[in-house]
């Protein structure tokens, strides 16, 4: 390990921003964090606003199981599972704004990890204990399961189509 | 109107998460690798703490729609979350994928409850 490498070299574990890769630890510098800053905000907004609409068209009554914010949580986590795939795993020529505006902007905006916990402690508080307990631990397995699997799934159909071609 | 507080919000906690990941990340990495992903637990403790504290507060619709769906909302993320305890499980760091799971829970719950109390009680 060098003195200009503080990081060991080892793939990315953060998708939102990992400074052991050296692309990603440059991104603030100079001018063009304007652009990563600006895309990311822009992503945010979109994510944040579909996340409303969610919200808005499946509205859920209070002391009931949280079904929409459950649904953008699981959706969001299958689609990091395989857009980081795609860009982290099998780095391609894809344009270094990608990540930020998809991964950190549209899909960190998306899903949310605060609503999720302040659903669980409403519902604890107001003694819905049993669905307090069915929505945190549903988020977690069904959030967990569907990253791995859309991970799993893109790499082996990227993996069959190396193969074939 | 409140599409536009939605957004806006989303725009400003987008950022925030990414540039306080980073901040997370290069004090606790400097010299060390780093294998716990504090910047994402950082980000969703403190956005579940600042929610906790605009759901005690009981603040309007609006300010809800700005600074909690929007702001709190982008700030903290679940897919960041779950990528990192997946990629830690793969990587055979299997314990830290679960104590990353588990506190990220807690602590998140804790944040909130705090919050709420510390501007006057659920």
């Amino acid at each position: 390990m060098s003195t200009q490498e503080p990081w060991p070299a080892r793939p990315a574990v953060d998708p939102d921003v990992d400074l052991s890769v050296p692309a990603q630890r440059a991104e603030t510098a100079g001018s063009g964090r304007w652009r990563v800053l600006g895309v990311i905000a822009a992503g945010g907004a979109l994510g944040a606003t579909a996340r409303y609409a969610a919200s808005l068209a499946w509205p859920v009554a209070d002391g009931a199981f949280p079904w929409s914010v459950f649904g953008v949580n699981v959706t969001g986590c299958a689609l990091i599972g395989v857009l980081m795939v795609l860009l982290a795993e099998r780095d391609g020529a894809a344009h270094p704004l990608v990540r930020p505006f998809l991964g950190v902007g549209v899909l960190g905006g998306f899903t949310t990890f605060s609503t999720y916990a302040a659903d669980v402690s409403k519902l604890l508080v107001r003694q819905e204990v049993a669905t307090a307990v069915a929505y945190a631990a549903a988020t977690a397995v069904a959030a967990l399961g569907a990253v791995w699997a859309a991970a799993a799934s893109t790499r082996a159909l990227l993996d069959g189509r190396g193969r074939t071609s | 109107m409140t599409w536009l507080l939605v957004a806006l919000g989303g725009a400003v906690g987008a950022p925030l998460r990414y540039l306080t990941d980073r901040a997370v990340q290069a004090r606790h990495g400097a010299g060390l690798p780093y294998v716990f992903p504090w910047g994402t637990f950082t980000v969703n403790a403190a956005g579940s703490l600042l929610l906790g504290v605009l759901t005690g507060a009981m603040v309007s619709s609006p300010v809800h729609a700005l600074l909690g769906t929007g702001l709190c909302g982008a700030l903290t993320t679940y897919s960041t979350f779950s990528y990192e305890t997946l990629r830690l499980a793969e990587a055979g760091r299997g314990f830290l994928a679960g104590a990353n799971a588990l506190a990220s829970l807690l602590v998140g719950l804790g944040a909130v409850f705090l919050g709420a109390e510390l501007a006057g009680g659920f």
